[in-house]
């Protein structure tokens, strides 16, 4: 698709972007009235529950569901003996590539082997939850266990125990004649690196590792299908893109995706881990096995255990840089556990590894390994907090080695529009220097760092940087004028933290109207055309993109309704600010409204779009950490963050991005982690010991929206979800070493680590 | 979860005919923060749980003529850090009572319910012990008294009967010129078990110490009384000296085991660090000044 | 006088949102299952199950509770306030509106026990401190907004009802 020139680069000359309007689906969420994917109830429910694994790795020997099926008010038990034998096809992960799909297939119900602990096994559906609960316990299931493989160093040296039997090692094509856990290696470099190390005054070299971690999205999922008798079926769920649960229904049940209708209720937190399916296809087999309608859903345990947290990783990262800062040559090794199945984030880990700096000299090389561990998803820029957390630390090193300030040799270094990709293409217009002179110039950077009155207690200052590519795809909108002006908008992409209003505001800037004028409303599969999902920063940018062409579609085809009635050219007739004009007559766009409806034009403006310039970020932040030195424990004082947000559509809800990603990024660097016992077992599977920041672990936190308008979007808008999840972890990792003197370079860096490093180096 | 009956007695008799009659497949319900949860998950099988909190006594907060607090086991949090009383004379008590869960668990867990919980890491455990606490058991044939760090006999486990039930705990009036000060170790600032936590009470004397008792918990199958640590600073200067004494004894004391909040070393570690610093508040509050609980 | 053990369906009155309502429930139904499956009132949220969210929370003669830690059978007689009665005829509680012109939402599911948790503060302590309304919100979690915006919406709430 063509690239428009931005047609307005300052927010100041907009009329509704880059205000602050009360969002339209806000009194729903405030009164409790908003309908969320368990909130619904249909006539004749019954209720499914799902008998989980216990164990890590175990080939199943037999499956008896006879006592369970016993029970009165158990109307049906489903095994993986009731999904279609899946074919040779693929299925997308959206965020994550794409994975064949029997595994995907295996992941939903356990076949020859449980792979991990909470893997499904069989559901049931009953007249009541407690019923199906009960049901759920009757099953009997007979195990021969297997040693379970929980890290990456154990993939690798396995003795011989596999996952799965059919994996060889995938080296760029390359496939290996044994078989292994390593799914593949993937390599991406450019220039010599020998010769850029040789050129180095100095050179840092350290292994990292970071744990597995969860989306922690507060609503579980949930799923509820009614298979009509005409072979239809209709899902109504949470999650972050109707259109891909559709798909991946349709790619299990083997049926056309006509045939299947997915209404998206509204989403309770994604993050990345609601872009694919788990429970839904449950729902859809015991509702087509019972000939009723089946609501799921899963409780804390069932999502920490079961869905697809992010990749543990083990990292090394060799960076050499000349004595005056400039980096000679990088050479990045990630390893990325990609779970029980292949399929991972590990290529945009690789990708934006690097990305933040202008490099001629660099190699990556990037594994993939199976380990007995839910299959991972996609969490919030994927792949891209482990791999950069290395990089970032190490930069640090090598910042401080030099004496340099860390933020001027982010500087010095910066990757810019022209610079090549790790990954290929070069950088169209970025933002990188800007996020960092915004940085540099913020109150936060300029306030020097009080130390404590109290001994024990250090405090330290640190800085990262961190880079998204953000993505396209397709995105459908359509405006529908009323007679009073208003329009209704609908528009594929579903909400999961404001934008409604971030779209609709762009519909109401072409239109001219204020934005509570206007309608947004996100439809189901039928009733609106395909949009990817709500990932990768996409919406604001893609679906607002849609949205912006609807609006336009829609004043081309009022001003050949309102030459019509003048009796006029269309090319004659004008629009701007508002008016419509021809000739010395004019209307305003609500009369314009009222006579077309008069004059029976219907006003109906579509636009179904794949923008190509997405438009990447880069996020800069600093923190400010205290180091209590007796217990470990890291108490964050002060936070900013900026990133490059193109142009702002609407503020506060790209200030609620940085915040939330920031947070995220917080409990990710500080305490949360999967805690699996030897055996493999999750012992931390509640919210309780899986420990997200409360309210009373953070300080406000500080933000400052770069605006660097993006060529690729009318507006400028590039995306804002992702990134700055991305430098909280090496910021802190950085800020305890300049307090204390000690280099964490293990996730998370809670109190008995921190404490154990400050003691082995003296107290 | 599975299903199960509910009582709801008015008196101790009732209870303990309920009891009686169900054995250990029956269980008191105070604020259920744990119960509830416990049945729902499946990790405790009974058949009946027995409300405690129609019991006038089981709820009710009461002072003595020598000033002795008898604190009803179901009383929840809210009720006894909102009681002036207990602010005023028991600040070690209100340290753990307002932060334990978050404040919707404080409106319904009660102390009574934690000590029956039993575990090792028990946010009231150790207060209990420092001020000389003592549970008023009742049962079929009358009521006994038992000293609160006898009462855990291991993790989830104390020396009750399944027909006795626990009714209240006396606390006797603190000592003039004592002060006392709990606090506890976790990841994060509230929500969290504590990894390590300790108390300590201390009576001052012409401006050393006259005695002092010390508590830890969750470095054992049982929240423990450090007699030792308490014995090594009686008569000393209150001192930082005097202090890392304590918690040399409190290290020696702990046998901790390693799980998902914390390894062996780190724990015998902070059970030093925390002694420390529950000895500096509990010294403070003797001497009058003010100790932020949270 | 013997104690009767309730055991399968029974019935339970108690008023909510200011109604007094009569249910059926069996022991094993929290009051979280109640509202929501019985009474459809589906504002308060299930995130854990086990008291350490906050998105189920309600106040209950007066307390802040977990609603997904109380037996609906504990609740005969009670007074109970779910986010479903917060606000009235007249429009949006002042809570309510503090929390949208503050943007401190985004997916909205922690949203109404949020509310809830705020209006118990704010009905005991009318006036809190930045560090006093992080401690008593530190049961609710929120993985969306980092908190900031929430907190603020919370002083916001404060500052405008001691003006009213």
């Amino acid at each position: 698709m063509a690239t428009r020139t931005p047609e307005l680069v300052k927010s100041g000359d907009f009329n509704v972007i880059g205000k602050r309007p009360i969002r339209h689906d806000g009194v729903d969420k405030v009164t409790g009235r908003a309908a969320y994917g368990a909130d619904i109830f249909l006539p004749g429910m019954l209720y499914g529950k799902v008998l989980r694994s216990p164990h890590a790795h175990a080939t199943i020997m037999s499956i008896d569901t006879s006592k369970a099926e016993a029970i009165p008010g158990v109307h049906a038990v489903v095994t993986y003996t009731d999904l279609p034998e899946p074919g040779e096809g693929m299925t997308e992960l959206n965020e994550s590539g794409e994975q064949a799909t029997y595994f995907k297939a295996y992941n939903m119900l356990a076949r020859e082997k449980v792979l991990y602990d909470g893997h499904a096994i069989a559901a049931v559906a009953a007249t009541d939850p407690h019923i199906a609960e009960d049901a759920v316990r009757r099953i009997e299931v007979e195990y021969e266990h297997h040693p379970p493989i929980m890290n990456s160093q154990q993939a690798i040296d396995s003795n011989g125990v596999l996952l799965l039997p059919d994996i060889f090692t995938d080296t760029e094509g390359e496939i290996d004649a044994a078989p292994s856990n390593i799914t593949k290696h993937v390599i991406y470099e450019e220039g010599d690196i020998e010769a850029g190390f040789a050129a180095a005054d100095v050179v840092v070299d350290n292994e990292y590792e970071t744990a597995t971690v969860h989306q922690g999205y507060i609503e579980t999922h949930n799923a509820t299908a009614r298979w009509h008798e005409d072979g239809t079926l209709e899902v109504w769920c949470s999650s972050q893109g109707q259109f891909g649960i559709r798909q991946e229904l349709s790619d299990l049940l083997q049926m056309p995706v006509s045939r299947i209708k997915v209404t998206p209720m509204e989403i309770g937190g994604g993050f990345g881990g609601k872009t694919t399916i788990y429970i839904e296809i449950l729902a859809a087999l015991l509702s087509k096995k019972t000939d009723r309608p089946v609501k799921m859903t899963m409780d804390r345990a069932e999502v920490l255990k079961a869905t697809g947290p992010t990749p543990g990783t083990w990292e090394k990262a060799k960076i050499g840089a000349t004595k005056d800062g400039k980096i000679t040559a990088a050479h990045v090794t990630l390893y990325f556990e990609a779970g029980a199945f292949p399929g991972s984030p590990l290529a945009p880990g690789c990708m934006t590894a690097l990305s933040p700096y202008s490099l001629k000299n660099f190699r990556i090389d990037g594994y993939e390994v199976l380990v007995n561990k839910p299959h991972s998803h996609a969490y919030r820029a994927p792949g891209s907090t482990m791999s950069e957390f290395a990089v970032e630390t190490a930069v640090d090193e090598i910042c401080e080695t030099l004496d340099m300030d860390p933020l001027k040799f982010r500087l010095l270094n910066a990757s810019k529009e022209g610079d090549l990709r790790v990954d290929g293409p070069p950088f169209t217009r970025v933002g990188n220097i800007e996020c960092l002179e915004n940085i540099e110039n913020s109150d936060h950077w300029r306030t020097r760092l009080e130390q404590s009155k109290e001994p024990h207690l250090k405090r330290g200052r640190g800085i990262a940087s961190g880079f998204w590519m953000n993505g396209g795809g397709m995105s459908s909108a359509q405006g529908r004028l009323n007679p009073d002006g208003t329009v209704t908008l609908l528009e594929g992409s579903v909400d999961i933290g404001g934008t409604r209003t971030s779209v609709a505001m762009q519909l109401a800037e072409v239109l001219g109207i204020p934005v509570e004028d206007v309608n947004p409303i996100v439809p189901d599969t039928d009733s609106i055309g395909y949009t990817g999902v709500t990932g990768g920063s996409r919406v604001t940018y893609a679906t607002g993109y849609a949205a912006h062409e609807a609006a336009h579609d829609m004043i081309r085809q009022m001003i050949d309704g309102i030459a019509g009635y003048w009796d006029a050219q269309p090319s004659d007739v004008h629009f701007e600010d508002g008016q419509f004009s021809s000739d010395g007559k004019s209307l305003s766009f609500k009369k314009a409204a009222k006579i077309l409806d008069d004059e029976d034009v219907g006003i109906l403006g579509t636009a179904s779009v794949a923008p190509s310039q997405p438009g990447s970020t880069f996020s800069v932040q600093v923190a400010d950490v205290e180091v209590d030195t007796e217990t470990g424990k890291v108490q964050i004082l002060r936070y900013t963050g900026t990133q490059d947000a193109g142009i702002a559509i609407y503020p506060p809800y790209v200030e609620g991005q940085l915040q939330g990603g920031i947070v995220q990024g917080i409990g990710w660097a500080l305490n949360e982690e999967y805690f699996y016992d030897q055996d493999g077992r999750l012992r931390n599977a509640s919210l309780l010991d899986y420990r997200m920041p409360t309210a009373l672990d953070l300080p406000m936190i500080e933000t400052i929206i770069t605006e660097v308008p993006n060529p690729g979007h009318p507006y400028g808008v590039r995306g804002v979800g992702e990134v700055s999840i991305i430098p909280p972890p090496a910021a802190i990792s950085n800020a305890i070493h300049d307090a204390v003197g000690v280099r964490m370079r293990e996730l998370p860096m809670s109190p008995p680590k921190v404490q154990k490093a400050i003691a082995a180096n003296g107290g | 979860m599975r299903g199960i009956k509910y009582a709801a007695p008015t008196s101790v008799e009732d209870a303990i005919s309920v009891l009686a009659e169900y054995g250990d497949r029956a269980r008191m319900l105070a604020g259920g923060t744990d119960l509830i949860v416990q049945v729902r998950e499946w990790v405790r099988d009974i058949d009946v749980m027995v409300d405690a909190k129609g019991i006038p006594e089981l709820t009710d907060i009461s002072f003595d003529g020598d000033g002795a607090m008898t604190l009803g086991a179901a009383a929840p949090c809210v009720q006894i850090y909102e009681d002036q009383r207990v602010v005023d004379r028991y600040p070690g008590l209100i340290d753990a009572v307002s932060i334990i869960g978050g404040t919707a668990i404080q409106g319904r867990a009660s102390v009574g319910g934690n000590l029956c919980n039993s575990g090792p890491a028990g946010d009231t455990i150790p207060p209990l012990i420092i001020y000389s606490a003592s549970c008023n058991i009742a049962g079929p044939n009358g009521r006994r008294s038992v000293a609160v760090e006898e009462f855990c006999t291991g993790p989830g486990q104390n020396v009750m009967a399944p027909d006795e039930l626990l009714v209240s705990m006396t606390l006797p009036a603190p000592e003039a010129n004592s002060g006392a000060h709990y606090l506890r170790f976790i990841p994060r600032n509230e929500m969290d078990i504590a990894v390590v936590d300790a108390g300590a009470n201390v009576t001052l004397d012409n401006g050393s110490i006259e005695s002092a008792r010390l508590a830890l918990g969750a470095v054992a199958p049982t929240p423990l009384f450090v007699r030792d640590a308490g014995a090594a600073i009686e008569g000393k200067a209150p001192n930082e000296e005097t202090y890392e004494l304590a918690a040399a004894a409190a290290r020696e004391a702990a046998t901790p085991i390693d799980d998902m909040r914390g390894t062996v070393e780190y724990r015998i570690h902070m059970s030093g660090v925390l002694t420390v610093r529950a000895l500096r508040g509990a010294v403070a509050r003797a001497k009058g000044d003010e100790v932020s609980g949270h | 006088m013997a104690t009767k053990l309730i055991s399968g369906a029974t019935l339970v009155t108690s008023v909510i949102n200011g109604d007094e309502i009569t249910f059926q429930c069996e022991p094993r139904d929290s009051l979280l299952d109640v509202l929501r499956e019985t009474l459809n009132l589906t504002g308060a949220k299930e995130g854990c199950n086990n008291g350490n969210c906050g998105a189920c929370n309600v106040i209950m003669d007066g307390t802040l509770v977990n609603s997904c830690c109380v037996l609906a059978v504990e609740t005969e007689g009670s007074r109970i306030s779910t986010i479903e009665g917060i606000a009235t005829a007249d429009g949006l509680h002042p809570i309510q509106t503090a929390y949208l012109e503050n943007a401190a939402l985004q997916c909205g599911v922690c949203t109404p026990g949020f509310i809830v948790s705020t209006k118990a503060l704010l009905d005991k302590n009318p006036s809190p401190t930045e560090h006093e309304i992080r401690f008593w919100l530190a049961g609710n979690l929120c993985r969306c907004t980092g908190y900031d915006k929430i907190v603020r919406a919370v002083q916001d709430a404060a500052e405008k009802m001691q003006e009213a």
